[in-house]
């Protein structure tokens, strides 16, 4: 059959940064291909492509061609590719609260009626046909396989069936033939999901075609005919869902290529096994939850033991980053954390700080920062806030003066230990690069001598060297000061040459522990929440 | 070209002009008949009158509360503070300590319920701080009226009770601080010593105030409050410290201007105390997040320069009023200009 939609040797560079190498793939009609990737494989860029998203032209176009319904295709925008007949469901919901289903459905294709006004002032002014409008929207639904109430209002809606009401918009469109959803599953609950899939299926059924982006691997393996792996920019395969397991899948989504796996283990292997036989708890973590928005973090347990590098993976928006930032009071959260078998109050970044916890954000230029400062500044405040370093008593104590000259020398220091390249140490940190920016954060964090530091993506964005020194110098901290470190990052291959443990979180919760040295797989299969048995079974080994 | 352009952008276009219309009146007095040692002296000794008042902008700049458009809170302080010491009956210097410390009360009592309000409006601070200065100089105006004050100098004649719009210091503690270590130069040149010394204390003490841990944090706050946050900071609790702070710098500037001008000004006297001011420091060069001492000396100095050197030469040469025209224009026009680049990242 010919193919409804086919991409060939799709690419795209971002400021000379390759996201995207020479994709191709077909969809045939009626076909579900599913499209599963890492962060940053480049899924929802090439979604972007398909699109004609404007950021895509914007950043000088792309490499290949689309050939849509049989002919080659250059959409100029989005509304190009939505009247060829590519519906889109994006992963947050657009439409407006206070219409009604119809409304949301038909939004700015409503059936109209005119009357003599029309032909005076123009089209602006015909009136909504609505018996036309109802009869449009509940055939839609009919498709759906669902029972949306069209007179519902968006607000007052269960979250299901708001994303109900955003397929039911791209369906109503006439001729539709390809629809890609983007993670529709994310806010649903399970039943729910099992309806959507269900739907799907049906739609399927009637010849439309359906790219399917999901985190969640049995979703994918359950719905899909195909699964299209995407791994760095490339397409890493292309096969019938029918017959494989999500453990492959998972292992193709995070793998390397042999040399780079041997090289990884050997890597782990030589550094030896797990820290300390002794349970030797530093931070015990009961029921956290915490509320950052887009990381929310609903229930977890964790134990981190005194000297060890922890590692904290998964996915991103399944609630790694909020972790850290609830247990340093950044952002709301509730729960019990022991440190040192102590309560620890949350919700107040001075009592961890002062409980000789230190953080080292994932926002360097939000949280991490003070852009217009210089670099002394940066490195000293933290430090001198919480523990009265840098400060000369005035008075018999009355006063606290800052004493610049320590803080110059005290940046002058890092300047030299972690390589930070400026002009001095009063250089602002604005004008400094990521990685030296990263390098000023860490810096921060290692003035105040902490006991536990909580390390947040701590190489994003920063280039490879920069890379090395931060990974080098976080491993060098830990070994020569004794100091445990919690490391939360979601590039794998970084938490696997330093960690001694990686706990992989999913929506929300510590999916399972593994040792640096498990397997890559089993991490993939924590990664897609696929994996509570094996996790529960790898903990138990753990312990 | 490159070099002007930069220095141009570095110093500020409305500030370049400024300065060259200073210097252009200063020049262009003695042509047209000004005495100049008189107007120098004139100027010095209105820098040393609101001088304190601009200072005031500085903390909650620093802050990230952006410019005291509420300054006649603190204004209100001060007044409070004179009256009482007047109605006390002392003269001289304790009675200008007892306006000075009954401000300073006021001022932290006051400041801090502002404060407390300027924390609930986080990102519009500077409309808030508006309407509080007016709200609170017009709520005054009541009490002036029923105020419990006795002394005769201060209430009407007529009516026996309720203050006047206008109370004279004088016999009290008129240029107590203008007078104090005075020296005159020349005939017409008079330098205000007392006034100047004490402006120069007061910036030393708020120089010393943001070189301790304490300011450090408040001025961290106003850099970037996520930071600060993180670093175990209350972002409320320095905010606050730095509206106290402003408020009572306010109260203290109108007690310093009151005893040069020789009069306390009630009911809606104070109502538009703040906008000098931040039009003064705004001139010295800060922006609605960063204030240093040095725009607080370069914009004082510049903004009563103008008001002083404008009328002289302008009466001179054209013989009507243009004093207050100028004024509004120089003073609202910098506030609009300061405020349409908020956003620009100060140099």
């Amino acid at each position: 059959m010919e193919p409804i939609l086919s991409l060939r040797g799709i690419g795209k560079t971002f400021f000379a940064n390759r996201v995207l190498a020479d994709v191709s793939f077909d969809v045939a009609p009626g076909e579900i291909v599913g499209l599963v990737g890492e962060n940053g494989a480049g899924k929802s860029t090439l979604m972007k492509i398909l699109f004609a998203m404007p950021e895509i032209a914007e950043t000088g176009g792309f490499e290949g061609t689309i050939r849509f319904a049989g002919q080659d295709v250059a959409f100029r925008n989005s509304f190009d590719a939505l009247d060829a007949g590519i519906g889109m469901v994006h992963q947050e919901f657009s439409l407006i609260p206070g219409f009604t289903t119809t409304e949301n459905i038909l939004l700015n294709r409503e059936s109209v009626q005119g009357s003599f006004l029309v032909d005076i002032f123009g089209p602006r002014i015909n009136t909504l046909d609505r018996a036309a409008m109802d009869a449009r929207s509940r055939k839609a639904i009919a498709k759906l396989g669902v029972a949306l109430d069209p007179d519902m209002l968006i607000r007052e809606m269960p979250v299901g069936h708001k994303q109900f009401t955003e397929i039911a918009r791209e369906l109503c469109r006439e001729h539709v033939k390809l629809i890609v959803l983007d993670e529709p599953t994310a806010v649903l609950t399970e039943s729910e999901a099992e309806v959507l899939l269900g739907t799907l299926r049906l739609l399927a059924r009637e010849g439309i075609a359906i790219i399917f982006i999901s985190h969640r691997l049995r979703e994918v393996v359950e719905l899909c005919d195909r699964v299209v792996v995407l791994r760095d920019g490339h397409k890493i395969n292309d096969f019938p869902a029918a017959g494989t397991s999500i453990k492959a899948i998972a292992a193709l989504m995070v793998g390397r290529s042999a040399e780079a796996q041997a090289r990884v283990d050997a890597e782990s292997a030589a550094r030896g096994q797990v820290h300390g036989g002794a349970d030797d708890t530093i931070l015990a973590v009961d029921g956290l939850w915490v509320d950052m928005p887009g990381e929310t973090v609903r229930q977890v347990n964790l134990a981190v033991q005194r000297g060890e590098i922890l590692g904290i993976g998964g996915l991103a928006g399944q609630g790694k980053l909020g972790i850290a930032n609830g247990i340093m009071g950044l952002a709301p959260a509730g729960g019990t954390v022991l440190l040192n078998g102590v309560p620890l109050p949350l919700n107040t970044p001075r009592a961890a700080l002062d409980r000789s916890m230190a953080f080292v954000s994932e926002d360097r230029r939000g949280v991490g920062l003070l852009l217009d400062e210089g670099i002394d500044w940066n490195i000293a405040f933290t430090a001198m806030q919480v523990q009265d370093k840098y400060v000369k008593p005035l008075l018999g104590g009355l006063l606290k003066w800052r004493s610049d000259a320590a803080m110059v020398q005290l940046a002058e220091e890092y300047i030299r230990l972690l390589e930070i390249k400026c002009t001095g140490p009063k250089q602002r940190a604005g004008a400094l690069s990521g990685g030296n920016q990263q390098k000023v954060c860490l810096a921060k964090a290692f003035a105040l001598r902490p006991e536990l530091l909580f390390v947040s993506e701590p190489t994003r964005g920063i280039d490879i060297g920069a890379k090395h020194v931060v990974l080098e110098t976080l491993k060098r901290y830990n070994q020569e000061y004794g100091t445990t470190i919690v490391m939360v990052s979601s590039e794998l291959e970084e938490l696997r040459s330093i960690c001694d443990r990686i706990a992989i979180v999913y929506e929300g919760r510590i999916e399972g522990i593994l040792p640096h040295t498990a397997p890559l797989e089993q991490f993939g299969i924590l990664m897609a929440g696929a994996g509570r048995d094996e996790a529960t079974a790898a903990a138990g080994r753990e312990s | 070209m490159e070099a002007v352009k930069r220095f141009t952008a570095d110093f500020g276009l409305p500030r370049l002009l400024i300065t060259v219309f200073l210097l252009l009146l200063f020049s262009a007095a003695p042509m047209v008949g000004v005495n100049l040692p008189s107007s120098l002296s004139d100027v010095l000794i209105r820098v040393g009158m609101n001088g304190i008042m601009v200072l005031a902008m500085v903390p909650m700049i620093q802050s990230g509360c952006g410019l005291n458009f509420g300054l006649s809170l603190g204004v209100l302080a001060g007044l409070l503070g004179a009256t009482i010491s007047i109605e006390s009956g002392r003269v001289g210097l304790a009675g200008f300590l007892i306006a000075i410390v009954v401000g300073q009360v006021f001022g932290a009592l006051f400041g801090f319920g502002y404060g407390k309000l300027l924390n609930r409006v986080k990102g519009g601070e500077m409309m808030i701080a508006t309407y509080v200065g007016f709200s609170s100089v017009m709520a005054m105006c009541i009490a002036w009226v029923v105020l419990p004050f006795k002394s005769p100098t201060m209430i009407w004649g007529y009516g026996g009770s309720g203050l006047r719009t206008t109370i004279s210091v004088e016999g009290f503690w008129r240029h107590i601080l203008d007078d104090f270590l005075a020296f005159h130069l020349g005939e017409n040149f008079k330098f205000p010593t007392g006034a100047v010394l004490v402006f120069l204390l007061v910036a030393v003490l708020v120089w010393v105030f943001f070189h301790l841990k304490l300011g450090t944090a408040v001025t961290a706050v106003g850099l970037n409050a996520t930071y600060a946050k993180a670093s175990g900071i209350s972002i409320n609790r320095m905010r606050i410290i730095s509206v106290m702070m402003s408020t009572m710098l306010g109260a203290l500037g109108i007690v310093v201007f009151q005893q040069s001008f020789g009069f306390i000004q009630l009911y809606d006297g104070p109502l538009y105390m703040a906008f000098p001011a931040v039009a003064a420091i705004l001139i010295g060069g800060a922006t609605v997040n960063k204030a240093t001492l040095a725009n607080v000396f370069i914009g004082t100095l510049l903004y009563q320069g103008i008001l002083t050197m404008t009328p002289e030469v302008f009466n001179a040469v054209l013989k009507i009023d243009m004093s207050d025209v100028i004024r509004v224009i120089v003073s609202n026009g910098m506030i609009l200009y300061a405020l349409t680049r908020t956003m620009k990242v100060a140099k």
